[in-house]
This record gives structure tokens, sequence and C-alpha cells, in this order.
């Protein structure tokens, strides 16, 4: 094993991190006009969720169908910080209380409420994007794996709390913005993220941390840590029996991928301008979880190219046949299940990769059967 | 807030009986979830969609009845519900017979696969019957309310979505507990391989359990229509809500679903007269999701050795 891995990483995975690094930052800029790239970029922010959940549903078998609430938590903490910005004395000086934000206004708000003065900083901010979805990820974790819930109730309790925010948000208009969200998000530290030339830089940042998450990813998961959560996911008592707290493991990779998609959702609203709460409730959530089971929910990068895949075609479809739609987004769901569980990265290994292998003269040996995604477990 | 205490008394009893209603709908939905889920351990997101079916054969039943059955149609809703029953209840079978069975041994993926089906639904319910919400026009007897004293009166069609609630909890529970096909349903949910070994026929045990569990969520729509209106994603709406509800009453427990849906509405309908109804709503499954980390087994459990 060691002559074939540098750092960390399988010989084959550096590989396939930079042909995506290259597809993102060099082929796709290249070849796609402005808007076009705007909305990969938008993609690629729904690529982190999907890359958690392969974390943390894939590699250690926790299915959380509320992954829209830590999108949502890391989305609304950077629209609080970008709508105090745009909301300053002399942009808001017609309102009947200048300096808070437009809708707290009509909402006969005076004051800003307390959680938002934490917001005015930028350091702040970019500390709860991480640190706010990670405290919650850890008591909803430490609450339910504790208490050994697992399975199918953790992820109708995900669902549930999905649920909740989502009423919550939409509900307490004055503090949240309702159900229209934060919008008219103007400027970061004066730099106007609404010109074309700030898309295109934020696309490249965001690219970067998602090409960071991986590298993180693919760490976690060839550590010893990493192997500890497969064999949970396959026998969950014999880790338990050999002397592992198996919850503290899962809290850990919950929480892992909380703050991943909550970086993610950071990136969302810092490229599309607002943040709300139809990114949060439990209609978004699932279909976040499809992106990552199209990809093979093995597969860290099978997440990326299977989110690209499932909303390119969901943004093709729905401009042409809008009502045909949620038939092929069914299907997909259907199809995924029964035909291939483990998804685009499945289909590539069964059929592309043993065909490159005998085309570079059996360098493609490199994956011996034993390191092989086994089959989905039960 | 300056109501008497006869006012607020009369308040109390009306929240009551809205918060009936709303248990009514909710026991109706729950228990055919709680066959399915309870039962048989299939997650099945799309029960909503079947309460739907089952709403909108209503409809379709009540305009024939308008058409050419107009002499008859104080007694269309009876007819409707068997309609509602039986379509509901054969797209269960179809969808047990294409789907479910491939996937037993995996609940998660049950999840996503009646999560797709679900939206597949959705779809087909705006292409046919169009994205507006239609509703049915009841039969004059069921209109109008009952004053039971000055100040507090009850609505006649919530009165009739309740005894039938009654009627149809009874009748599954006689089924399930004390038929003899509801014996070979909970064998075959204790021990599969031993039920299948003292020769019941587990596929086919498994397939009319599912095809029971969506008749009576179809039958759930059917009263549905009698409260409130029907569009393409009201099943949505309630699915969350009615998975807490069987979770929360432990999944295997007839009488638990029922007293689960009743903490659940009752404090739901309460907590609206005092506060904003999202609010309302909010506190309550915050309320029941808190007591399931707290007792992750639910209200009530069957113990049943695994």
């Amino acid at each position: 094993m060691t002559s074939d891995r540098t750092f960390f990483l399988a010989r084959k995975d550096m590989l396939g991190i930079v042909l995506l690094a290259i597809l993102l930052a060099v082929i796709l800029p290249l070849a796609l006009d402005g808007f076009r790239l705007q909305m990969v970029g938008k993609y690629l922010t729904y690529a982190f969720v999907a890359l958690g959940l392969v974390l943390c549903w894939g590699h250690a078998g926790i299915l959380s169908l509320g992954q829209g609430i830590f999108f949502g938590l890391g989305g609304y903490c950077m629209a609080m910080y970008l709508k105090l910005e745009a909301s300053s004395i002399e942009n808001t000086k017609i309102q009947s209380t200048p300096g808070i934000p437009d809708f707290m206004d009509w909402n006969q708000l005076t004051e800003l409420p307390f959680f938002w003065r934490p917001f005015h900083s930028l350091g702040f901010t970019l500390l709860a994007i991480i640190a706010v979805p990670s405290l919650f990820a850890a008591i909803i974790g430490f609450a339910m794996f504790k208490r050994r819930v697992s399975g199918v109730y953790f992820s109708i309790i995900t669902q549930a709390i999905a649920s909740i925010l989502t009423i919550l948000i939409i509900g307490q208009q004055g503090y949240t913005g309702g159900i229209n969200g934060i919008t008219d998000l103007r400027t970061l530290q004066g730099w106007d993220i609404r010109t074309d030339a700030a898309k295109t830089i934020l696309y490249f940042v965001c690219v970067g941390l998602l090409l960071a998450s991986i590298l993180l990813a693919y760490f976690v998961k060839s550590s010893k840590l990493g192997r500890i959560l497969v064999a949970m996911r396959d026998k969950e008592d014999r880790v338990r029996f050999s002397g592992y707290d198996v919850a503290n493991f899962k809290v850990f990779v919950f929480c892992l991928a909380a703050a991943v998609s909550a970086v993610g959702g950071a990136m969302f609203t810092l490229q599309v301008g607002f943040m709300s709460p139809s990114f949060v409730g439990t209609v978004p959530s699932i279909e976040m979880v499809i992106y990552c089971a199209v990809g093979g929910r093995l597969s860290l990068l099978g997440a990326v190219y299977g989110t690209l895949l499932v909303n390119a075609a969901k943004t093709s479809l729905s401009e042409t046949f809008p009502e045909l739609w949620l038939f092929g987004l069914g299907g997909l769901f259907i199809a995924v299940v029964l035909v291939f569980p483990n998804g685009l990265a499945g289909l590539y290994e069964t059929y592309v990769s043993p065909r490159l292998g005998r085309f570079f003269g059996g360098r493609g040996k490199a994956a011996p059967a034993g390191t092989r995604a086994p089959a989905i477990a039960e | 807030m300056d109501y008497s205490l006869g006012d607020l008394g009369s308040i109390f009893v009306m929240q009551a009986f809205s918060g009936l209603i709303l248990f009514s709908i909710f026991v109706l939905m729950a228990l055919g979830l709680a066959i399915i889920f309870g039962q048989m351990g299939v997650i099945n997101m799309a029960h909503g969609e079947f309460m739907i079916l089952g709403a909108y054969m209503t409809y379709l039943t009540s305009l024939v009845f308008q058409a050419y059955l107009p002499s008859l149609y104080p007694i269309y809703f009876f007819v409707a519900m068997a309609v509602a029953f039986l379509a509901s209840g054969a797209l269960g079978l179809f969808v047990e017979w294409s789907l479910i069975r491939f996937l037993y041994k995996r609940p998660l993926d049950t999840l996503l696969a009646t999560w797709g089906l679900s939206l597949i639904l959705q779809q087909s319910y705006r292409s046919i019957f169009g994205a507006r919400e239609v509703g049915v026009d009841l039969p004059q007897w069921m209109m109008g309310s009952l004053p039971v004293t000055g100040s507090i009166e009850v609505q006649i069609n919530g009165l009739f979505v309740m005894g039938l609630t009654i009627v149809i909890t009874l009748a599954v529970y006689l089924l399930l507990y004390r038929s003899a096909w509801g014996k070979q349903v909970r064998a075959v949910m204790q021990n599969r391989v031993m039920a299948g070994a003292v020769g019941i026929n587990t596929e086919k045990t498994d397939r009319y359990t599912f095809g029971l569990g969506c008749g009576i969520a179809g039958i759930a729509g059917s009263a549905f229509t009698m409260i409130g209106s029907t569009g393409p994603t009201s099943g949505q709406l309630y699915i969350v809500d009615t998975f807490l509800v069987v979770v929360f009453g432990g999944a295997q427990s007839l009488f638990g679903v029922i007293a689960s849906a009743f903490t659940i509405s009752q404090t739901q309908s309460t907590l609206e007269f005092f506060l904003s109804g999202s609010m309302a709503k909010v506190l309550t499954l915050l309320g029941v999701v808190i007591i399931l980390m707290i007792r992750p087994q639910g209200l009530f459990t069957i113990k049943v050795r695994r």
C-alpha cells in the first residue's frame, strides 16, 4: 500500500481530484458563458452537502434527511452579515428606524434583535458559519446517538427538525425575513458581489473551497477513523464490543457533514445573493440526498458529478418541459435505488475502469478487488 | 384579553373540538402508516399521496353522483369511501409488487424510492386534475352545526369524521388482532422465517398488508375532503407530522398511535389559541422531538425479541 500512496491519497484518487480540479477551474470557465458559469457555481454549493452526505450516509450509514438545516444555517449566517452591511444608516434612512434590515422595519421592529448584533463583525460571521451548524449538529447527535437512535428513526427525526426550522423561519417574519428570506444583499466589506467580475471570483473561491473539502473528506476517509466508520456501518455491535464509543464517532461525522454543508450554504448566499427557507425544509433536504445517491453514495468525487448532473438535468428539463421534471426526478429516485445503488461511481467501476485498465496496459489494476466499494449493506 | 369565564370555557371547548377533528385525520392517516411502518418496517413517504388519491376519488365520485344520480347525492359519501379504499388499495398492491418487495432489507432505500414515487404521483395529479385545489359539495345533511349550549356549536361534518374514525379504528383492530389474517400479519412481522416455515405465504401477506395500509390512507383522504380542499401537494404537508405521530406512539402499537395522535393534536390546537398557528406547531413538534430524544422507543412499545 505504501508505495501506491502519496501523503494520504491513493494515486488513483489523486488523479481523480486533479481531473475534477481541471474540469471545474479550467474547462468549465472557458467553455461556459458568465450566466451558465454562475449556475454551475450555484450547483457546486449543493455539492458540499452531497459531499457531507457521502461521509455521513455512505461511509457511516447515518442517513440525515435534514442536511438542508445546516446548508440553511450556514447560508443564513452569511446572509445576516451581508444584510447588516446593506442596511447601513444612509442606505435605510427612509425607514422609520434607520440602520436595521428593511423587513424588520416592515414588521414594526424598532431595534436590532440581540442575536443579530454579533453579525456586524465579519470574523464572528465566518466563525459562526462553521460553529453554529456544527454545534446544532452536535446537540442533535449527542441526544440521539447516545441513546442509540439510528437508522430510520434518525432520518424521520432529522426530517421533523428541518420541518420545524422552516415553520419557525417563516413564522418569525420580523426576525428572519419570513418566507421571502433575506434578500437584496449587496456588498461584502464594500466589495460589490453583484457584478459579473465578482461572481466569477466567487466561483473560483467556491471551487477552491470544494476541493479543500474533498481533500479533507479523503483525509478522514483514509484515516483510522474512516475505517471505524465503515466498520460501524456494517457491524455496529462488533465495533462497540471492541471497546469503541460508537456514539462519539457518529456525532463527529455528523458534525463534519454539517460543517461542510454550511460552507456550501454560505457560498450559496454569496453567489446567488439571497437566502430563503425554501433551502431549509424537508423537500430540498431529500433532494440533496439524491445528488449524493446519483453520484454514488460511497464516492466523494461522484457526489460532485452527481450534483452537477442532476442539477443540469433539472435546469434543462424544467426550462423546456416543466411538467416532465418531477417525473424525471421521481424516476431517478426509484432507479438509483433499484437499478444502480452505487450510482455513477458504481457504473464507472463496473464498466469504464476495467477497460481503461486494459487500455493502459495493466496500470489500472491499481484497484484490486479487495479495496472496491462493497455492495450496499443492509 | 377581556373574555368572561363562560366565554373562555366555550372557546376552550370549541378549540378542543377542532383539535378532535385534527385528531381524527391524524388517526386515519397514522393508522395506515402504522400498519405499513410498524408492522412491515417499510417507510412509505408516498403515504400522503395515497391519501390524496382517495380524496380525488371522492371528488370524482361526487361529480358522477351530481351528474347522473342527483337523488342519491346525500349518500354518495359512502360509495366514495369504498371507491377511495379500492383505488388506493389497488395502487398499493401494485406498488408493493413492482417496487417495495425488492427493498424489504434496505429500509433507508425504501424511503428514497417511495419519495420518488410521491413526486411522480404529485405530478400525475397535477397533470390530470390541475394545480388548483378542488373541493366537494357536502350533502345538505352534513352542513351546518349542532348547538350544544348557547355559545357552543359543533359542526356536523366534524362529528361525522370523528364517528368514521372510531369505526375504522375498530375495524382495523378487529382485523389485526381478532382475525386469522391479522394473526398471520403479526406472525410475519415478528419472525418472517418461522412464519414461512409454518406455512404462511409471507410474500402474499406482505402485499396485502401494504395494500390495506394504503387503502386506509385512501379512506383518510376521503374524510379529508369533508373538512378541506384537495390539491396535488396536500399530502406532502401531512407526511412529516404523520410519521412523528407513528414514531411518537411507538411504531408497533395501535393504542400508542391513537394516544399520540390525541396528545399531538390537542396540544397543537390548544396552543393555537394562545399563540400564532406557526408557533403552536413549532412548539408541539419540538416537544415531540425532545420527548423522542429522551424516550426513543416512543410512548407505548410491545416487547419484540429481535
